[in-house]
């Protein structure tokens, strides 16, 4: 059977499975709506995170950045795990305890304001947004490489699907289709990575492989790192594992990236509000034990593949002959990620530093002396003949394994449940931002349980054609913003949901001018950075780490501020005593709102 | 419960919180990028120690801290008499 047969079967057998369990959970009340009923056990509810969390970014394009970065791709790896041990210590039983819908919920409650609630509220949206924005046009992306549709076919595809389960079931059918996504994409993940670290190094597990020699080839016995760190230095990259040198980042910057990555996490409404939807306190700490234990899964996987695909790749394409390279590569080069530009005519790729010529490449259609696509873009001065973009890393994984076509069409439906898993979360987030925190609460408290019901699941269709229009027309800014929606998490929430639980002191007025400063200074520094073209000017911290020093100053601010003005009433001082311990919190849930 | 009691409950949590945070960042911050350099001149098998802990030590560690926090509050809980 053909690769495109079977991923007709795959996505068509996951799809239906996530329908079926959106309408085996659907609900009826704004409770099972928003926080899945707060019945959902720490073990589902681990998993749906780790799915929440992974996105197509993760899945397709995290191990190819990798795989170009070395060592320095530790700041995704680290910077998008360790904010899980600041939600398990710091957050996630606390939240849970207070035991609302949204982390604005508990902003306007804690700090006694609905002008502190607003800001919230604008910042929940504003990241969730900017967020889904790019997921959606993962979705088009799969389904246009995999299926041979055209990108906004699959966006208006994906959109129907998260539309109908989203609608139907609300977190609670989101939560129950994120667990089987999680499996279905863990499945598509391990799969290549342990076949081709078979091939590559002989050792089944691909954590242990990155670390063993490699198997075959002139450089059989040698440890896989040794080898990768004299390629790179013969073909005059950074050395594969070696630490902030000439071509790679800083060691101030992998700092401050890292720190901004992990606070961000930890202040991202779409995963903070996962750790409502569980029955207790103590299943709030287990579900980010295991929330960290999934996602650790693939994501001490990625680095291993992406060392596997840079020997593979160096091993198998430079220095060889165009004609005799391997299929893969013309397969793909129809799709645009990889490209060949020969420019000393000697029929043989050459792979080196630099770019082979500027932007991606336009194909020609037409065919040089050795059967490559021409391509229309200046070639640069530099030696280097290969154009690769780094999804291919994932992308085409089971292929240089030699695997079989029920296996690519696996890793299809693997992306797409990462990307659908994704978005889904988020649009719950903007649906019950707006229909619960901005119309109940800050418009409407009278509206009756129906009226919030009906409207979250309007919401949910506005979102996802917001989200829709996005990715069918995506602004020219997408990467940029994702520096924002963190740096922005970082600087806002974080800082105040922290003191908001372990200092009683902090007041309303301090965490409205913390937040608002942390913002407005960390958005200032990223629109110099990103779109005015300034040169980084604080110790050379670049766009996506400057959340930090703006949490930073959110925090000594708010801590500053408070100081000085009145202290909270005493109900406020005795909610935050009681979100400290446990027991107690009930019932109180479905009552209070 | 009484007040006292309430108090050396929260003061056991923070104390366990600081040791756990303490060794999320030197195994983070510290291993995997103040001293990465260094570290990698020792090898664990084919790898260098500081680029081990930078792309998957530290996130084994991660994963043991949450679990090591939530036994270690699950039996708190019980013995101030606060689970539910």
């Amino acid at each position: 059977m053909s690769i495109l047969a079977w991923t007709y079967i795959m996505v068509g057998i996951t799809f239906s499975l996530y329908i079926g369990i959106a309408w085996a959970s659907r609900v009826r009340d704004t409770k099972g709506f928003y926080v899945a009923g707060g019945g959902i056990p720490a073990l589902a509810n681990g998993m749906a995170t780790g799915a929440d969390w992974m996105s197509a970014a993760s899945f397709i394009s995290m191990a190819g950045l990798i795989s170009f970065m070395g060592y320095t791709g530790c700041i995704y790896l680290m910077g998008w795990t360790g904010g899980y041990v600041l939600l398990a210590l710091l957050l996630a039983p606390y939240l849970r305890k207070f035991g609302k819908y949204t982390v604005p919920d508990f902003v306007g409650d804690r700090y006694y304001s609905n002008t502190a609630r607003a800001v919230a509220l604008i910042c929940a949206i504003f990241v969730s947004f900017t967020y889904v924005a790019g997921q959606m046009r993962g979705v088009g992306i799969v389904f246009s490489r995999f299926l041979q549709v055209d990108v906004n076919t699959g966006v208006l595809i994906g959109m129907a699907i998260v539309f109908l389960y989203a609608v139907l079931g609300g977190m609670k059918g989101i939560t129950w289709t994120q667990v089987a996504q999680y499996c279905v994409l863990i499945i598509a993940y391990l799969i290549p990575a342990i076949a081709i670290s078979i091939k590559t190094t002989g050792h089944f597990i691909p954590q242990i492989g990155l670390g063993s020699p490699v198997a075959h080839g002139t450089n059989a016995g040698v440890f896989l790192l040794d080898v990768l760190d004299n390629l790179n230095r013969d073909l005059g990259f950074a050395e594969y594992t070696s630490a902030f040198g000439p071509g790679n980042k800083s060691m101030i910057d992998v700092f401050c990236i890292t720190f901004a990555l992990m606070v961000g996490t930890a202040g991202l409404p779409h995963v903070i509000v996962r750790f409502y939807t569980v029955p207790n306190v103590k299943s709030a700490r287990l579900s980010a034990g295991f929330a960290l234990m999934f996602i650790a899964i693939l994501y001490t996987t990625a680095p291993s593949v992406a060392g596997f695909a840079r020997y593979n790749m160096i091993d198998t394409l430079n220095g060889k002959e165009y004609k005799a390279a391997p299929t893969w590569l013309k397969n793909w080069e129809e799709t645009g990620l990889v490209a060949w530009i020969d420019k000393n005519n000697d029929g043989i790729i050459q792979y080196r530093a630099g770019k082979p010529f500027a932007g991606k490449p336009k194909f020609t259609e037409e065919f040089g002396n050795f059967g490559q696509s021409l391509v229309s873009n200046r070639p640069t001065t530099n030696p280097n003949e290969l154009y690769i973009d780094r999804d291919i890393m994932v992308l085409a994984n089971p292929e240089i394994a030699n695997l079989p076509a029920w296996v690519v069409a696996l890793v299809a439906a693997g992306g797409l449940a990462a990307a659908l898993s994704t978005a889904s979360g988020l649009l719950l987030v903007i649906a019950s931002s707006v229909s619960h925190d901005l119309y109940y609460r800050l418009i409407n408290p009278n509206a009756t349980e129906k009226q919030r019901l009906l409207l979250g699941r309007l919401m949910i269709g506005v979102a996802v054609c917001v989200a829709g229009y996005f990715g069918i027309h995506p602004p020219g800014f997408v990467a940029q913003v994702v520096a924002f929606a963190f740096g922005l998490a970082a600087s806002s929430f974080f800082p105040i949901l922290v003191l908001g639980i372990f200092n009683k002191r902090t007041t309303k007025e301090g965490a409205i001018v913390g937040m608002a400063s942390g913002i407005i200074f960390t958005a200032f520094y990223i629109i110099q950075i990103k779109f005015l073209g300034v040169k980084p000017w604080l110790f050379g911290i670049s766009a996506e780490g400057i959340g930090t020093v703006g949490m930073l100053i959110n925090l000594v601010l708010t801590l500053i501020v408070s100081k000085f003005t009145p202290e909270p009433p005493q109900e406020i001082q005795d909610m935050v005593e009681n979100i400290r311990y446990p027991r107690g919190k009930g019932k109180a849930t479905a009552i209070s709102t | 419960m009484d007040k006292r009691k309430m108090a050396e409950y929260w003061r056991k949590n923070l104390s366990m919180m600081t040791v756990l945070l303490s060794v999320w960042a030197i195994v983070s911050y510290v291993f995997g990028i103040l001293l990465a350099n260094q570290l990698n001149q020792i090898k664990l098998g084919g790898f260098p120690l500081g680029f081990w802990f930078a792309q998957q030590g530290s996130i084994y560690v991660f994963v043991v801290l949450i679990f090591v926090y939530c036994i270690f509050m699950a039996k708190l809980d019980r013995k101030y008499d606060v689970y539910e």
